[in-house]
């Protein structure tokens, strides 16, 4: 535990992100299942979301043919009314042939029409038509013929269309192409409002996914912290902080994207890729064939470039962890690397780790880069392959152009989900990643539970016994007990001072004492109660403990000070800070006991100290544990607080450890530790007389 | 952001330039697809069409479309080499500029926001550069262009497409207004859920003696509940995003057709052809104006976030080091091994108040100095100034007779062995780590490090640790226990053979039994080194042959440990709050 400043690392998460990407889980499946079956209590919200992303992908695939039908209805716009028009060329012929059967005198003039006739001649020639409830003059029906008779077999679409701009009104409201723009107003309507619920149903999805995702989160996180305060703390000694933290805010930031981003994505991405297939078969089989060819070959190198890319994605990811490792190691140790000129030696390092990261990065880039025009390519092609085969088949007489136009809007619908759906898998796979870091987490093993808690001590009453019996210790990792049969006792009101050379075990004494541990076999008794037959709340509350480690968190001096007690009045705080000679310090702060820890450097170490022992004199217990605590402060300050402390000892049973041993020559009982035995114990005077290992190692400080 | 690509090479720019070109090909390419898309569309729809004309037309496409996809993967091979070259280059101009910094620069920045600033910054602008290459420079040319195709079409189409365009742009800068300013608070929120975590985890045992689990876990589903509220909120928000795109793009496609579809009602028949390729050419080119500005638009959104990174990248790379490096690399003096603080006082630049105020003494070859004082007294200021850590605010500090402003710092360090405060190690072997740095004696040979690493009480433990001498260090040192890290580093300073020690309460955490043998041993190694020893132990510098006593930044005795017990008071506090009268008398 290093945590003497508790600093906020400006390097978010934020900033880490994705370094999970990429990772793959040990047993998706079996990730998987886990994280759905933990999803379970949203199974509304989520069922909700899968019908709306269903729903959604199915209006999807029915716009572009609702589209291509208002695209046939408006081309219907185009095309001249064939029936009318020869409708009308047959009705005047009809005319005209029997008019000429009874007037054979115009006879010869009948091939010529183009020249002028008198108008008395039109009018024996014509008579006035109504064809669909349009009337047409004499006039406009020479009018007609006149045009109509400069036009020879071969001509085309535009020249005619050129005529019939040029003919009078009543026939080109005759034959002129007509659209049907209440069927077109129809359709346009229709669509929008399928727009406008594909996209509501999006919506509502996306924000129910969003609900399960953060409300998943917080529980997860919560879980998290929940967990941490029911670990044994043999746990802790295995894991590094990094990597706990990493859990809570990483790997739960990870679920949630990418839960966020896959779930609904994949859902509605794969619905619109089976419902698009659907359709393109009932449609036309050789077609949809065609269609999934094409876009399949464009997918298969789409697939391949993934697969590699995951590697270097991957590597990206550990390279650059690579120099982050450098360089916080360089920037802590700065002045080192400034005073034994190891600049030359990190640059070289540097440039090496930095020539890796720049590869990496250079072909993750590239790998992500090209993505996006490959399914641009895959798109033209399928649009192109398409439209060929479709021509051949209309010319064949096998489909309509109709099947064309819908084709070519299903080859899009058709490729843009396999992207979503390959991205969606990618995000599963790191959510899987996540989610075992989390769940692995989640399942370790607890404190024991504490059902054999028969008695309680109650504060006020315990006199302060204590006695230590036969007790045996060892780390789970270790092959030796580090306690091996300690016994001692101590009695209400004594000081009992621990001593000995550092992993004598002094501080596991008291992690045994605390109950963080479990001891193997014999027994702490706090006033002839055995600890296991109380509960760890219990013991805790009897003991005031001052570590080593001046643990501050950010907040004011005041909190710091108060921490999770209730009722702790200003006058108190106040008192103990001025026992232990913070008081004056205090009051030089910006904002006196109200300042803030954790953002200024005014505060010392040795002051940190300080705080951390007022915070400990707060409430009254029987009795006192200091592991060290007092290692950080001068030794005039020492002096204060070891009177201070002295003051806070009397009346109760008090354990000390400490490597100064001035701190501890007035104890009622030293006991001296060596290899987790107690090799020596008496007070001061005895033990110096005795010349043994306490004589020594007191002497040894008057040495050179 | 400018000012950092102001450092681009000749070749990157010429890349770069290169990089438009293609882009420009590869538009002309995108640009040219809905022509022959019309074209075979129009083909497909018209009774009696050749199909040979229908090939050649889809010939032509394919080929564009291969086109562009080559002209797009060489821009994406040319932008990755171009952002991440220059991303590499930027991270080390950072990291020496940070090596050349001086303590106190460090200090001002925090070192865990410099290597945020070398690593994750230099990603931000490496990814905006990597996609500003494309995106960048394809969306207007994209835009420009797209639009002088449909310009003199119809203005009523025209129309459509601007408004869907004013829509998009207030869309995204509605939700962006309302979010951005959101997502700098869930980077503080998050760092908050980190913090009381991370306030939990190092203070398991102190949160577990004060029974305080409750009130840590309020704690912390206080700050979860903030986050997941602010997380909520944006993600909500930013969840209309997609369906207003998907309704922009359809819609504008509903809306040409629609209106298409009266224009061409009211046109002259010769027209009416015309107008519907138009219609249909118009929509395409319509989506891709739109698509530009929708890509313009994840530019602009995310050129804030890397603005903020290049600032914090050019306030690294714009501070001047107020260490400035001397010339002088060989001695011109005969003095060897001696320190001399001349009038110095120091005071840190912003700060009102002087930490040391003049201070003088002098250190003569091999002799034992030693500094002591109470927390705050300024002794290891004092010490820091020798190395130039920090420069002095007035007075001199000699080495050797010359200022050590004068020194070359390398020429400097190769005289001086130091030894801070904190133990550091380095990702490496025991013998790496002891050997570490130059010294420009050449390298250190294997018996130079055993022979340190004897000196300095570490054999035993060492030849423990598996692999002994080559056995692996973890970065900080994190596999050995705070006392072997101390003597490791030690071993570090006496493997260099200097001609100064500097040992910065460095003996604070071994036990008095092995801080005394180190000593004892290093005093024979090192006889004619000169030694300057901070210390809080009395016991560690009673035989010192010079004993400083500090007080709030002043010299307040200076002698012997004994007559420094009959002459300063502050020394006498210092020396009985440790040991009794009888045994300071009867000791040294």
């Amino acid at each position: 535990m290093q945590g003497k400043t508790i600093k906020t690392p400006s390097r978010g998460p934020m900033g880490r992100m994705g370094r999970n990407v990429g990772e793959s889980a040990k047993d998706f499946k079996g990730a998987i299942k886990r994280l759905f079956s933990e999803l379970k209590s949203y199974r509304i919200l989520i069922a909700i979301a899968i019908i709306l992303a269903i729903l959604s992908s199915v209006l999807s695939i029915f716009a572009p043919n609702k589209l291509s039908d208002l695209t046939d209805e408006i081309s219907k716009g185009l095309v001249v009314n064939k029936d009318n028009l020869e409708k009308l060329s047959s009705n005047i012929q009809d005319n005209l042939s029997k008019k000429i059967s009874n007037l054979n005198v115009l006879q010869n003039q009948q091939s010529d029409m183009t020249t002028e006739i008198p108008e008395e001649m039109k009018n024996i020639l014509f008579e006035d038509l109504e064809i669909d409830g349009v009337k047409i003059s004499v006039d406009d029906q020479y009018e007609f013929v006149k045009e109509m008779s400069t036009l020879n077999e071969g001509t085309d679409a535009n020249t005619l269309y050129k005529k019939i701009d040029e003919m009078p009104e009543s026939i080109q409201d005759l034959i002129k192409p007509v659209m049907n723009i209440d069927t077109i107003k129809a359709i346009a309507i229709f669509l929008v409002g399928l727009y406008l619920c594909s996209s509501l149903f999006n919506y509502i999805q996306s924000i129910c996914m969003v609900q399960v995702a953060n409300r998943f989160a917080k529980r997860l996180r919560g879980d998290i912290s929940r967990k941490i305060n029911k670990l044994p703390l043999k746990y802790f000694d295995k894991h590094q902080t990094g990597d706990i933290l990493s859990r809570v805010t990483n790997d739960v930031d990870m679920i949630a994207q990418t839960m966020n981003q896959s779930l609904a994505s994949l859902v509605s991405s794969i619905t619109l890729f089976l419902g698009t297939i659907i359709m393109m078969f009932i449609t036309n089989w050789v077609m949809a064939i065609t269609a999934i060819l094409a876009s399949m070959i464009g997918f298969m190198g789409m697939i391949a470039i993934l697969k590699k890319s995951q590697k270097y994605f991957v590597r990206k990811q550990t390279e650059l962890g690579n120099l982050d490792g450098h360089v916080e190691e360089i920037y802590g140790g700065l002045n080192v690397v400034k005073v034994y000129n190891g600049k030359k030696e990190s640059d070289k390092k540097f440039a090496e780790y930095n020539k890796k990261v720049c590869e990496a990065n250079r072909k993750s880039q590239f790998a992500s880069g090209v993505m996006m025009p490959i399914m641009n390519f895959i798109g033209n092609f399928g649009y192109v392959a398409v439209c060929i085969v479709g021509a051949l088949l209309t010319m064949n007489d096998v489909i309509s152009f109709g099947v064309i136009v819908a084709f070519i809007s299903y080859v899009r619908l058709f490729t843009s989900p396999l992207s979503q759906i390959a991205q969606g898998l990618t995000n599963l796979q790191s959510t899987a990643a996540a989610s075992e870091r989390v769940f692995e987490f989640l399942d370790e093993e607890e404190m024991s539970n504490q059902k054999e808690i028969t008695k309680t001590l109650n504060k006020e009453d315990v006199k302060g016994k204590i006695e230590f019996k036969n007790v045996v210790f060892q780390y789970d990792d270790n092959d030796k007990p580090t306690i091996n049969n300690f016994t001692a006792l101590a009695k209400p009101g004594q000081k009992i001072a621990i001593v000995g050379p550092t992993g004598a075990g002094k501080t596991t004494m008291v992690n045994l004492l605390m109950k963080f541990y479990e001891i193997n076999s014999g027994d702490i008794k706090i006033d002839d109660v055995s600890i296991n037959e109380l509960s760890r709340e219990n013991i805790h509350s009897l003991f005031t403990m001052v570590l080593q480690d001046t643990w501050l968190f950010k907040g004011t001096v005041k909190e710091n000070i108060i921490y999770n007690r209730k009722d702790v009045s200003d006058e108190k705080i106040r008192e103990v800070c001025k026992e232990v000679g913070l008081d004056h310090f205090i009051k030089t702060l910006p904002k006196g006991y109200n300042s803030e820890i954790g953002e200024t450097d005014a505060i010392s170490s040795g002051q940190r100290q300080l705080l951390t022992i007022a915070r400990g004199m707060i409430e009254d217990t029987p009795f006192l544990i200091l592991d060290e605590a007092t290692s950080n402060v001068d030794t005039r300050t020492e002096e204060l607080v070891q009177k201070a402390m002295d003051k806070l000892a009397e009346g109760r049973t008090s354990f000390i450890i400490a490597h100064r041993l001035s701190t501890i020559k007035n104890a009622d009982l030293i006991l001296v530790m060596k290899n987790g035995n107690i090799i020596e114990q008496g007070n001061h005077q005895e033990l110096m007389e005795k010349q043994g290992a306490y004589a020594e190692l007191y002497n040894s400080q008057f040495e050179l | 952001m400018l000012k950092l690509l102001k450092s681009f090479t000749k070749k990157e720019w010429l890349l770069s330039i290169l990089v438009v070109l293609l882009v420009v090909f590869q538009v002309w390419l995108d640009l040219k697809l809905p022509d022959y898309m019309s074209q075979i569309t129009r083909l497909v729809q018209t009774e009696g069409s050749q199909m040979s004309e229908i090939l050649q037309n889809g010939g032509y496409m394919i080929l564009c479309a291969i086109g562009s996809l080559f002209a797009a993967v060489i821009t994406g091979y040319l932008t990755s080499s171009i952002s991440s070259n220059f991303s590499m280059k930027l991270r080390e101009k950072i990291f020496t500029k940070v090596e050349e910094l001086s303590m106190n620069e460090v200090k001002q920045f925090s070192t865990s926001s410099l290597i945020t600033r070398t690593t994750n910054d230099v990603t931000q602008i490496e990814m905006l550069i990597a996609m500003g290459l494309q995106l960048l420079i394809k969306a207007p040319i994209t835009a420009i262009w797209a639009v002088t195709k449909i310009l003199n079409k119809s203005w009523q189409w025209s129309t459509i497409t601007g408004v869907a365009v004013v829509i998009l742009l207030g869309v995204i800068g509605l939700i962006t207004t309302l979010v951005i300013p959101r997502f700098k608070k869930v980077q503080k929120l998050i760092d908050n859920i980190n913090n009381v975590t991370r306030e939990n985890l190092t203070g398991i045992r102190v949160v577990r003696a004060f029974n305080a689990e409750e009130y840590q876990e309020d704690k912390f589903q206080n700050v979860n509940n903030n986050l997941t509220k602010l997380q909520t909120f944006n993600q909500t928000t930013f969840s209309i995003m997609q369906p207003v795109m998907y309704l922009i793009m359809y819609g504008i496609t509903l809306a040409i057709y629609f209106v298409g579809a009266f224009l061409i009602e009211n046109a002259l028949m010769v027209d009416k052809l015309t107008i519907f390729g138009d219609m249909v050419v118009f929509s395409s080119y319509a989506m891709q104006v739109i698509m530009s500005f929708l890509m313009l638009a994840m530019i602009f959104m995310m050129l804030p976030r890397a603005e903020v990174s290049a600032n914090r990248i050019n306030e690294v790379l714009d501070t001047e080091s107020t260490i400035k490096d001397g010339n002088l690399d060989k001695d011109i003096t005969d003095e060897r091994g001696t320190v001399e603080f001349k009038n110095v006082s120091f005071k840190y630049p912003d700060a009102e108040e002087y930490l040391l105020k003049d201070i003088s003494f002098k250190a003569n070859k091999g002799e034992t100095i030693a500094f002591i004082g109470s927390t705050g007294s300024g002794k290891s200021t004092l010490i820091n100034l020798i190395p130039r850590f920090y420069d002095v605010t007035k007075g001199e500090v000699l080495v050797d007779g010359v200022n050590v402003k004068e020194y070359k710092q390398e020429f400097l360090y190769n005289k001086i062995g130091y030894i801070p405060q904190k133990a550091v190690m380095f990702n490496g072997t025991v013998s790496s780590n002891v050997a570490y740095g130059d010294n420009g004696k050449g390298e250190i040979s294997k018996e130079k490090i055993k022979e340190a690493i004897n000196v300095a009480q570490a054999t035993e433990f060492v030849e423990k640790m598996e692999n002994t001498y080559d056995a692996h260090m973890a970065s900080g040192g994190t596999n050995v226990s705070g006392g072997q890290k101390q003597r490791l580093s030690i071993a570090r300073a006496i493997a260099r053979d200097p001609e100064i020690y500097i040992f910065d309460d460095s003996f604070s955490a071994l036990d008095y039994k092995t801080d005394s043998i180190l000593r004892k041993e290093l005093k024979k190694y090192t006889k004619d080194a000169t030694t300057l020893i901070v210390a809080q132990r009395i016991g560690t510098i009673i035989n010192s042959d010079k004993i400083i006593v500090l007080d709030e930044g002043k010299v307040v005795g200076e002698g012997k440990h004994k007559d420094l017990l009959k002459t300063c008071e502050v020394y006498k506090q210092i020396a009985l709050s440790q040991l009794s009268k009888e045994e300071l008398e009867n000791a040294g």
